[in-house]
């Protein structure tokens, strides 16, 4: 397809969410005078009717294939889910998620949460924000294709130069170069600090802007009676943003669950790194096992659903204040 | 009130209006000019194929540019004689869009197939159509038993071969060979020979990479593969491609750790790039590199690797790296592994079958090797026994249509592209990896074959 059928494809698609848009703009203004029920039913019909297509079958369809072999052809129960949780490779998928998902939301608003603190009312406040949030506006393949090259291997030969940043600086340093990306458990770790180096950005804009919003007096009248830096951010700070907090730990772990790209990019599931989301992709995709990966895909949904209301409970919760 | 209402509803009917108008624009298109036919050749080979003046044949393929073009023009005159009219289309997610097409009703009229497996799945939506008599005569004629078996599903001949590619070959450095006195190896053994002979001065002789994103692992395959066709056979290879024994069984074991004394012997490996591990995080592009740079002398990889190599650099006999044919465990053994492409019909009409004959005859081998080397300097070769060699421009292509046109030879196309997916394109190459990495040559071959689809 060449570029002119492209852009004549897009203004087509816009023409056409126009015309939807104003079919119902003009529904919806006739309908007025027949009540404001009937209205709310009209506006809410195509997203139903979407979220139905879109999201309830797909759902409903997958726990349905989830019970059933790899051809789709025999139901076997739940043999899908005994195998996820009995065979070694399956485990490892298991044991990794659990990592990230542990490790991310903690660090990431940790780190951001420090930041935020220590930039807070600085000098060049703005600029130094902009430098750990930019990460935030790159996609996770561009960020994992730049910390592989930050970890790249090149041997310890002479004639032969490091091309990857860390190794260089353990060559300066004295030491020799090391393989980041092959020696499980640890390559795990060193995958989450993409992950991390990500999210930190979107925990301090965050959780700055709702140190900003303590009001003042409180400030002050802490400062009044005596309260020091450390204590001010454990008995002020901290219980101020709590719920800041919850909402941005849940957020990065639910984004941590379904982590994907960072993984295929870096090492393909390969050494011992592979996490649910990218077992699901290659069970369904790669190794045409429609069941296996149905059953890593519910199983994914089961564990985000908790940390999803969670999520929202809190964030009614922050907006009520 | 009523002005927003008149204002939404003229919203509603300009936005409709614009939509129809560019609906409109669409449904003319300009008509691309195809008369100027390339070739030249005169018409007296394609008379056979009669006048097929406003007819047309649409092929569908995974090919894409730049190596669409010589596709394109070898067709020409073919399009230029009969009048017919050639639509191809190249389309990156060919292999999977190929079955959605086939099992929806909506195939082309010929599908260019890069994989046996694929083209069992595709007779089986009965979409495809068996091909005629003049194409399964040519095949006879032109072709080895082995590449016709591989057209042929259930008894019935599909689909003759199109291009062709060797991957039993090892790169080399010409000029290291000729200061140090090396001869090419003959057998298995001169080559273990060679190696260690190589290994003596403490340089470690073999380089190798296998990574290639979310198909790493792919290359240990197709050592494992070479390894298993010359230590146990053609027929045991067959059986163990379509899983009559067992992936755990002693032939694919013994080759697995046959390719063990290679790749994960560190007295061997990797030349350049580092210890065994590092032919996981290496690239299969960067894994013969080193070769240039004299710190690695020896590396398995298929022919088309000749593209690897950066400009300027000379690939032949006499230039700065070529390839020798992995040798048999005997001299006088021809294994050989390969991969190639099949053109499949999923019409009967006379003018595809004509395209489809003219596709499997010496002619269009020729014409498209002619093009391709005036094109793209080469890359493109067939098993069509038919192909003069002399049209191929570049040394390794030489050397390749050799290989595949020697009546000796015995081909085999690669077992991963066979096997089923679960197998084939994920266990294999995944264990393979985790295998590089420490994993034992038993667990490796266990894991693979828990892997098999059952039924």
């Amino acid at each position: 397809m060449d570029t002119s059928v492209k852009i004549l494809t897009m203004l087509l698609a816009i023409l056409l969410f126009v015309a939807v848009v104003g079919v119902m703009l003009f529904i919806a203004s006739r309908a007025e005078r027949k009540g404001a029920q009937f209205v709310a039913y009209v506006f809410l019909f195509p997203s139903i009717l979407m979220l139905s297509v879109g999201l309830l079958y797909p759902a409903v369809k997958t726990i349905y294939a989830s019970f059933f072999d790899a051809a789709g052809q025999a139901f076997i129960g739940l043999g899908n889910y005994h195998t996820i949780f009995s065979s070694s490779d399956e485990i490892t998928v298991l044991r990794n998620t659990v990592l990230w998902v542990v490790v991310t939301p903690f660090v990431a608003t940790a780190i951001g949460l420090l930041y935020a603190i220590l930039v807070e009312g600085a000098k060049a406040e703005a600029f130094a924000k902009a430098v750990i949030f930019l990460p935030m506006a790159i996609s996770m393949v561009a960020a994992s294709i730049i910390w592989k090259f930050v970890y790249e291997f090149r041997p310890d030969q002479p004639g032969v130069n490091q091309i990857g940043l860390l190794n260089q600086v353990l060559v300066w340093l004295g030491g020799s170069p090391q393989q980041w990306l092959l020696n499980t458990p640890w390559n795990t770790f060193f995958l989450i600090v993409v992950m991390i180096w990500i999210q930190a950005g979107f925990a301090m804009t965050i959780l700055s802007a709702s140190i900003k919003a303590i009001p003042d007096d409180i400030i002050e009248a802490a400062r009044l009676d005596g309260v020091g830096s450390l204590g001010m951010f454990r008995f002020v700070t901290l219980p101020m943003i709590r719920p800041s907090v919850i909402v941005v730990l849940t957020t990065i772990a639910i984004g941590t669950l379904k982590v994907f790209d960072v993984v295929r990019t870096m090492t393909g599931g390969n050494f011992g790194t592979n996490v649910v989301a990218n077992e699901f992709y290659s069970q369904s995709f790669r190794a045409s096992n429609e069941g296996l990966g149905s059953a890593l895909a519910v199983l994914l949904f089961i564990l985000v659903v908790p940390i999803v209301v969670y999520n929202i409970r809190q964030l009614r919760a922050s907006e009520s204040r | 009130m009523s002005s927003i209402r008149s204002r939404r509803i003229l919203a509603a009917v300009s936005g409709g209006l614009g939509f129809a108008l560019v609906l409109t624009a669409c449904s003319s298109s300009t008509p691309s000019d195809n008369s100027k036919a390339a070739g030249g050749a005169d018409c007296a080979a394609y008379k056979a194929y009669g006048d097929l003046s406003g007819k047309s044949v649409s092929v569908y393929t995974g090919i894409v540019t730049p190596e669409d073009k010589p596709y394109m023009d070898s067709y020409k005159p073919f399009e230029k004689c009969t009048g017919a009219k050639i639509k191809y289309v190249g389309d990156k997610a060919f292999e999977t869009q190929i079955l959605v097409r086939a099992k929806a009703g909506n195939p082309p009229d010929i599908a260019i197939v890069p994989q046996p497996g694929l083209l069992k799945q595709l007779v089986a939506t009965g979409a495809a159509k068996e091909a005629p008599q003049a194409v399964a005569a040519n095949v006879d004629k032109f072709w080895g038993a082995d590449w016709k078996a591989y057209g042929t599903v259930g008894g019935k001949f599909y689909a003759a071969p199109s291009g062709a590619s060797v991957k039993s070959m090892v790169w080399y450095s010409p000029k290291e060979f000729k200061d140090k006195g090396y001869k090419i190896p003959t057998t298995l053994a001169e080559l273990k020979t060679l190696s260690d002979t190589m290994a003596t001065g403490g340089k470690k002789p073999w380089c190798a990479g296998i990574a290639s994103g979310e198909a790493t692992g792919w290359p240990v395959t197709d050592w494992m593969e070479d390894f298993m066709l010359r230590l146990s056979g053609p027929d045991a290879y067959d059986q163990w491609v379509t899983h009559k024994i067992a992936f755990n069984s002693a032939g694919p074991t013994a080759a697995l750790d046959a390719v063990g004394g290679y790749l994960k012997n560190d007295k061997y490996v990797n030349g350049g790039l580092g210890d065994v591990k590092s032919i996981a995080s290496t690239t299969f592009q960067d894994g013969g590199l080193p070769i240039l740079q004299g710190t690695c002398s020896l590396h398995r990889q298929a022919s088309f690797y000749a593209s690897n190599f950066p400009k300027g650099t000379k690939v032949a006999e006499d230039g700065d790296v070529f390839a020798f044919y992995l040798p048999g465990v005997q001299a006088t053994d021809r294994p050989v592994l390969g991969g190639g492409e099949f053109n499949l019909a999923f019409a009967d009409r006379p003018e595809v079958k004509a395209f489809q004959t003219y596709l499997s005859t010496d002619t269009w081998a020729n014409n498209k090797a002619k093009i391709s080397s005036d094109l793209t300097g080469g890359g493109w070769i067939t098993a069509n026994k038919g192909l003069d060699v002399a049209n191929l421009v570049n040394p390794i292509d030489k050397l390749s249509a050799t290989i595949l046109q020697d009546p000796k030879t015995v081909f085999r196309f690669d077992g991963s592209d066979l096997m089923p997916a679960a197998v084939g394109s994920d266990a294999f190459w995944k264990q393979s990896t985790a295998w590089i990495t420490g994993q034992s040559t038993k667990d490796t071959v266990d894991k693979i074959e828990a892997a098999w689809p059952k039924s």
